[in-house]
């Protein structure tokens, strides 16, 4: 144990001069508070998993039944004529299962940084600590809901008979692509979010409307404005080639997919930039 | 290694804004501009902001304890989030060396649904302790907490003062160069607080303290110095008793008067009017209280009684003819009773003197009143307060009909 008179001291030094007139200096604090984060990271989603399930008298079912309900509502609408949505490469239940799996990882990823930094307001406005941690604990709780709604793909794809392409290797690049995205998203509108409720009360509504217009639960379409949508809907690319790298091999969105990854990691930088220079002023703003 | 400061503050000042709406509106600017790395008039008051901290610079070392004083809504929590680099001040700088903790709300990230023990690696993880440091002290933490019997239990089922004594002991491990307290040892009990306190004072010998709390007897048990803050700005810095008094006389001043004065009086009682020589008396000083009374019968046994009470309706002092074995006789018409009251040996601060005239059933008030006369007593006081409860300055002036 070094004791405090021996031990070297760190200086900490706070004044009115935005931090990015030192660029290099802001950047360097930032890398090492994401490097000292992941040990609270990992407590923050042990808690959040544990307390989730304790809880609950379900338990894990929790994590299944969002997709599962998706998929039985789309399915009966199909089978029944009420929307149509053409051929599917797969059975049209296992393509609606797949889809709306990595709908949900985006979505998720999507509210993560927002719920976690609302639901930590007592924290943050009275504990300094790396706050990167809140969104490694989002992202980490986001993973492992995915992880174990993995299941319900293990058990279409066994029940369907499916057989997994080699291509199948790449698709956990494209649910880091998903991830990526979405957190680019709810990185960029977290300090937004925080100032005003607006943002959070909204994004339900925005979520629900934006995944009908992404080809989760029907084919990517080539003309009119599904067409249109499915070329400029940056979500598109990542959820049809990945889901086309678990079923059917070949994608012909690569070209957008790769487009998309590498926006989203630059994107990914600024949003985390502007998260950092926020942070103390959206805690002096929401006060206690 | 006592003469290195650890935190230091050059003319710090923060701004906040009274208006939700603005507020906010505001945040996004400061956000955009900071991002944009724009020069501006960090200090220029927009529309409804005010200045919650203004200019304000202190020091200090290691091995000291700086007390933080003033009313509520001074500063003084806003000063520390600045210190804890949670917010950034709009002017000045700050500057700390070492592993700060804040003690400033305990438990913070306590899930309820989780065991005790659970929840100490949480918050031991928020507050910046590894794993292998809570591994280490955990034994230590729980028995600190005397709470080893409920440690797997859930900490919803926990009572408040539970909560607290886990928060502390977590904290308590931290061993930091810097510790900010603010207010937490207001809650739990006598005895843990006072282990809390030796804690503060173990911590003392190697770190910067800086201490927030109302309880006057605290900061001077703990502090070397204080700061007194009066809406933001540095009202006093330096030696604690002189700043305490400072603070003491202030509030005795600043208080509002209630005036909530009451007289009643009935019959055979037609008029009575009351005086008071001075407001103000000096500690240990007399006060003379006359009052002229009308009444429109004999009366031939009065008990004429004279309290002294606090703000919050302490009686401190009460004279009362009867005890005395004085004989108070009212005749017809105009009477006149003058008495001095003292010495007061009362804490300086505000009081409030009353009056009762009863009959001599002991029954029936003729006069009765509250919060007559407001009385300042002022001074320094050394040593302990003595509560004046001697009658010896009761005095029959004069009784003419």
């Amino acid at each position: 144990m070094v004791s405090g008179a021996d031990r070297e001291l760190t200086e900490a030094a706070y004044s009115p001069e935005p931090e990015i007139r030192k660029p290099l200096l802001l950047l360097r604090s930032m890398f090492a508070d994401l490097m000292a984060s992941r040990e609270l990271a990992w407590r923050l989603i042990v808690r959040d998993i544990k307390a989730r399930y304790r809880q609950a008298f379900l338990g894990f079912v929790w994590a299944f039944l969002p997709p599962v309900a998706t998929t039985l509502v789309f399915v009966f609408l199909n089978r029944n004529g009420i929307i149509s949505v053409g051929d599917t490469d797969i059975p049209y239940p296992a393509f609606v299962m797949i889809g709306t799996l990595l709908w949900q990882l985006f979505a998720d990823s999507l509210t993560a940084p927002l719920t976690m930094i609302t639901g930590s307001k007592s924290m943050l406005t009275r504990i300094n600590f790396p706050r990167e941690a809140l969104i490694l604990a989002g992202i980490g709780q986001t993973l492992f809901d995915f992880t174990v709604r993995l299941l319900l793909f293990a058990a279409v794809v066994a029940y369907f008979r499916l057989s997994l392409p080699l291509t199948a290797l790449l698709a956990p690049l494209g649910i880091l692509a998903i991830i990526g995205l979405g957190l680019m998203i709810g990185i960029l509108i977290t300090p937004l979010g925080v100032l005003y409720t607006d943002i959070s009360r909204s994004l339900p509504i925005l979520t629900g409307f934006w995944m009908l217009l992404t080809p989760v639960v029907y084919p990517p379409a080539n003309e009119g404005v599904l067409g249109f949508l499915a070329r400029y809907n940056p979500i598109s690319p990542l959820i049809v080639t990945t889901r086309a790298w678990l079923t059917s091999g070949a994608s012909d969105y690569l070209a957008p997919f790769l487009l998309v990854a590498v926006l989203t990691l630059v994107l990914l930088m600024l949003g985390w930039l502007i998260f950092r220079i926020s942070l103390p002023h959206l805690i002096s703003r929401i006060g206690t | 290694m006592s003469s290195q400061i650890l935190i230091s503050a050059s003319d710090v000042s923060k701004k906040f804004c009274r208006s939700l709406k603005r507020s906010l509106w505001y945040g996004l600017q400061d956000i955009a501009g900071d991002f944009c790395g724009l020069n501006r008039d960090w200090l220029r008051l927009r529309n409804s902001e005010f200045l919650a901290t203004d200019r304000v610079s202190f020091e200090v070392r290691r091995g000291e304890c700086l007390g933080l004083i003033g009313r509520n809504g001074a500063g003084k929590t806003t000063l520390l989030k600045m210190i804890n680099g949670l917010i950034k001040p709009d002017g000045g700088r700050i500057s700390v060396r070492g592993r700060v903790a804040a003690l400033i709300a305990l438990g913070a990230g306590f899930n309820p649904i989780l065991s005790g023990r659970e929840n100490i690696y949480i918050n031991g993880s928020i507050l910046g302790l590894s794993k292998r440091e809570i591994d280490e002290k955990i034994e230590e933490i729980i028995d600190f907490s005397e709470i080893r019997e409920f440690i797997d239990a859930p900490v919803q089922t926990y009572s408040s003062g539970m909560s607290v004594r886990l928060g502390f002991s977590i904290a308590t491990a931290l061993d930091p160069d810097v510790l900010l307290l603010d207010e937490v040892l207001a809650v739990g009990d006598q005895s843990f607080r006072s282990k809390c306190f030796n804690v503060i004072g173990e911590l003392k010998k190697r770190a910067a303290i800086i201490f927030v709390s109302h309880n006057m007897g605290q900061i001077s048990l703990a502090c070397d110095r204080v700061i007194y803050l009066a809406s933001g700005a540095t009202r006093f810095l330096g030696d604690c008793g002189e700043g305490l008094q400072r603070y003491q006389d202030d509030l005795a001043c600043e208080s509002t008067p209630e005036t909530n004065k009451s007289v009643n009086f009935n019959h055979p009682v037609s008029d009575a009017t009351f005086y008071l020589s001075n407001s103000e008396v000096p500690y240990g000083g007399v006060v003379r209280a006359r009052v002229e009374v009308v009444v429109e019968e004999p009366m031939p046994d009065v008990h004429v009684r004279y309290v002294i009470a606090d703000d919050r309706g302490v009686g401190f002092a009460d004279w009362s003819s009867k005890r005395l074995g004085f004989k108070v006789e009212l005749e017809r018409g105009r009477n006149e009773i003058s008495l001095g009251l003292g010495p007061l040996c009362l804490r300086p601060g505000r009081y409030w003197l009353s009056v009762t005239f009863q009959d001599e059933t002991g029954l029936h008030n003729n006069i009765w009143t509250e919060r007559l006369h407001e009385l300042k007593v002022t001074g320094c006081v050394v040593g302990g307060y003595l509560y004046q409860l001697d009658d010896s300055g009761f005095e029959l002036v004069h009784h003419e009909p």
